[in-house]
C-alpha cells in the first residue's frame, strides 16, 4: 500500500482531518529546545556594539560551532537572537518578509525604533503559543547614539544601554552592570543613562565578558561574531573562543 | 547576510489609497480580536500555557498605587521586573502613559500590560477622532475591561490601574485580567501591594496637600521595595490634575533609604533586639 502524503499538522488541518475522539497525545513531547548562545550589546553616544557567540547546541551535544546569531534588517540595524534555533529562523524570516513590505510602503529602511514595536508586536501575536528567543534590537538612533532595545520571549521591551542575553546572561549582566551602570533613565531630574566609556574599551569589554563566559557556560564558546556600528559603517570581527 | 536591495521603480505611479483606507472596518481598525493570536495545535492549552510561563518565565513582580485626594491623583510605582529570581531589569517603566491625560499602571506579566495598554491608547485616539472630545476614564477603563474579557481564561496576567481626568473631575479605575473593573479612592496592586497599604492607609486624608500626598506614594513604594523581594529599582511619581499628568518624582530607593533612615542605628529595626 503507498503512503499517505506527508502533510503539515498545523492547528486548522487537526480540526477537521481526524474526529475529536481519536487524537493521540504525546505528552513527552515538547515544541521546542534549547539551543544556547549569548548575545551582547553595548549602546555608545557614537557607537553600538552587538556581539553573539556561534555555537549551536542541544542537550550535551554541540550541533554546530559556526552558527551566526546576528541578522542584518537595514545598514545600521540588526537583531540578536539567543535560545530556540527553529524559532529564531521562523522570527527572522517573518521580520525579513516585514522589512520588504515596509520598504515598500515607506520607501526607506527601517530605524532601529521602527523595528524594536515591530519586534515585539510580533513577539507578543505569538503571545499563546510563543517564539521561544531571547532577543536584542541594535543600531544607531537619528542622533546617531547607539541604541540597544532588549525582549522577553513574549514582547516586552525596553530601551537600555546595554545588555546581555541567552545562556551566559546570568554570568555577563553582572560584569556588564559593574563597569557600564550609569544613572537610571526614570530618575528626576534626567541623568545621562548611556555609557561614556570609548569605543576601544566597550570592544574590550565585550571580548572579555565572552572568553569569561565560555569558561563556565557549556553553550558558550567555539567563535564570538563582534559587529561595531558607527555612522561610517559596520565592522565586522571574529574571536576565537575555546572549543571544548 | 545582506540588506535587500529593493527597486522602487514600479512604484513611482502609486494609485491613491485612501479608499483603500475608508474600506477597513471599524473592527479592523479597532480591535486585534482574538483569532489573530495563533493557537499551538495542543489538547489541553490551559496545561501547556502554563507549562510555557515554566519554561520562558516572563518578567513579573511590582507594587504599583494610586489615590484621589483634593488636589488630584497621585501614582506612584517602583520600577524592578524579575524573571523567577532574576532580576530582569531595575529600569521598567511602569506608568504607562496613554494620552496626556490618561495613565495606566503596570502588575503583572509585563507584555500583557504593554501591548494592551498600547492597544488602549489606540482605542481611546480613534475615539477621540470620532467624536470630537476625549475620553473620559470611565470609558477607557471600559474599553480595557471590555478587551480582557474577550481573553478570559487564556492566561493573561494584568493588575492595572487608569487614571485621569474627564469632564467629571478625577477618575481612577482598577481593571485586571479577569475583566474585574472597580471604580475606587485609593488602590495598591502586586506583590508588594500590602506593605504599600500599610503606609498609605496611615497616612492618606482627602484634604493633604500636594507635596505631602507625592510624599506619602514615594514612601509607600519605597517602604513595599524594603519589604518585597521582587519589587525595588527606582520609586517613580506622577501626578493628576485637571492639566493633565505630570512626573513629579524619580528616585533610586537605595538613595532613598539612606534619606529616610540617614544612621543606621536611628532605623527601628536596629538593635531592638528584647532578647
Amino acid at each position: 500500500m503507498a503512503a499517505p502524503p506527508l502533510q503539515l499538522h498545523t492547528p486548522a488541518s487537526i480540526g477537521p482531518a481526524s474526529g475529536p475522539g481519536d487524537i493521540k497525545s504525546r505528552p513527552a513531547w515538547s515544541p521546542y529546545d534549547d539551543n544556547g548562545g549569548t548575545c551582547v550589546a553595548v549602546a555608545g553616544s557614537d557607537y553600538c556594539i552587538v556581539a553573539a557567540s556561534t555555537r549551536l547546541s542541544t542537550g550535551f551535544s554541540i550541533l554546530t560551532r559556526d552558527c551566526s546569531k546576528l541578522f542584518q534588517i537595514s545598514e545600521q540595524v540588526y537583531i540578536a537572537s539567543a535560545g530556540f534555533q527553529a524559532d529564531i529562523r521562523a522570527l527572522q524570516k517573518m521580520l525579513q518578509t516585514r522589512n520588504v513590505m515596509y520598504q515598500h510602503i515607506h520607501r526607506k529602511p527601517m530605524s532601529a525604533s521602527a523595528l524594536a514595536q515591530l519586534l515585539g508586536n510580533n513577539l507578543y501575536y505569538k503571545r499563546f503559543f510563543p517564539y521561544f528567543t531571547w532577543n536584542l534590537c541594535v543600531g544607531l538612533d537619528p542622533e546617531g547614539k547607539g541604541s540597544v532595545y532588549t525582549y522577553d520571549p513574549v514582547g516586552s521591551f525596553e530601551r537600555v544601554g546595554y545588555s546581555c542575553q541567552g545562556s551566559g546572561k546570568d554570568l555577563i549582566q553582572p560584569v556588564l552592570d559593574n563597569q557600564l551602570k550609569a544613572a537610571s533613565p526614570l530618575v528626576l531630574p534626567s541623568e545621562n543613562w548611556m555609557t561614556a566609556l570609548p569605543l576601544e574599551q566597550a570592544q574590550d569589554l565585550v571580548r572579555d565578558a565572552f572568553v569569561s563566559a565560555g569558561e563556565r557556560d557549556i553553550y558558550t564558546g567555539d567563535c564570538v561574531e563582534i559587529l561595531t556600528i558607527t555612522t561610517g559603517g559596520v565592522h565586522r570581527e571574529t574571536l576565537d573562543l575555546k572549543k571544548d | 547576510m545582506a540588506t535587500a536591495a529593493l527597486d522602487f521603480s514600479v512604484l513611482a505611479h502609486r494609485p491613491a489609497t485612501a479608499a483603500a483606507a475608508e474600506s477597513l472596518t471599524e473592527q479592523e481598525l479597532c480591535s486585534v480580536g482574538p483569532c489573530q493570536f495563533p493557537l499551538p495545535p495542543v489538547q489541553n492549552l490551559d496545561s501547556f500555557e502554563r507549562e510555557v510561563m515554566e519554561y520562558i518565565k516572563p518578567a513579573h513582580g511590582t507594587t504599583t498605587l494610586g489615590f484621589v485626594f483634593k488636589h488630584g491623583i497621585i501614582m506612584a510605582v517602583d520600577s524592578r521586573a524579575s524573571m523567577g529570581t532574576y532580576i530582569s531589569s531595575q529600569t521598567v517603566k511602569k506608568v504607562i502613559e496613554i494620552n496626556p491625560y490618561l495613565l495606566g499602571t503596570m502588575a503583572g506579566g509585563a507584555a500583557d500590560c504593554q501591548f494592551w495598554l498600547r492597544n488602549l491608547g489606540m482605542q481611546c485616539r480613534l475615539y477621540e477622532l470620532k467624536n470630537g472630545h476625549r475620553i473620559t476614564v470611565k470609558a477607557a477603563s471600559k474599553l480595557l475591561a471590555n478587551t480582557l474579557f474577550g481573553y478570559k481564561g487564556m492566561g493573561l496576567s494584568m493588575g492595572t490601574m487608569i487614571a485621569g481626568w474627564d469632564v467629571g473631575g478625577p477618575g481612577l479605575y482598577y481593571v485586571d485580567s479577569d475583566a474585574q473593573r472597580t471604580k475606587g479612592q485609593i488602590f495598591s496592586v502586586g506583590s508588594g501591594s500590602l506593605y504599600a497599604y500599610g503606609i498609605l492607609d496611615d497616612g492618606y486624608n482627602f484634604d493633604m496637600e500636594v507635596e505631602d500626598a507625592i510624599e506619602l506614594g514615594q514612601r509607600s513604594i519605597y517602604h513595599a521595595t524594603y519589604r518585597d523581594a521582587v519589587s525595588g529599582g527606582t520609586v517613580s511619581v506622577y501626578h493628576v490634575t485637571k492639566d493633565g499628568w505630570k512626573k513629579v518624582r524619580g528616585a533610586d530607593v537605595g538613595d532613598l533609604h539612606y534619606k529616610y533612615y540617614p544612621d543606621a542605628d536611628q532605623h527601628p529595626t536596629y538593635g531592638a533586639s528584647p532578647l
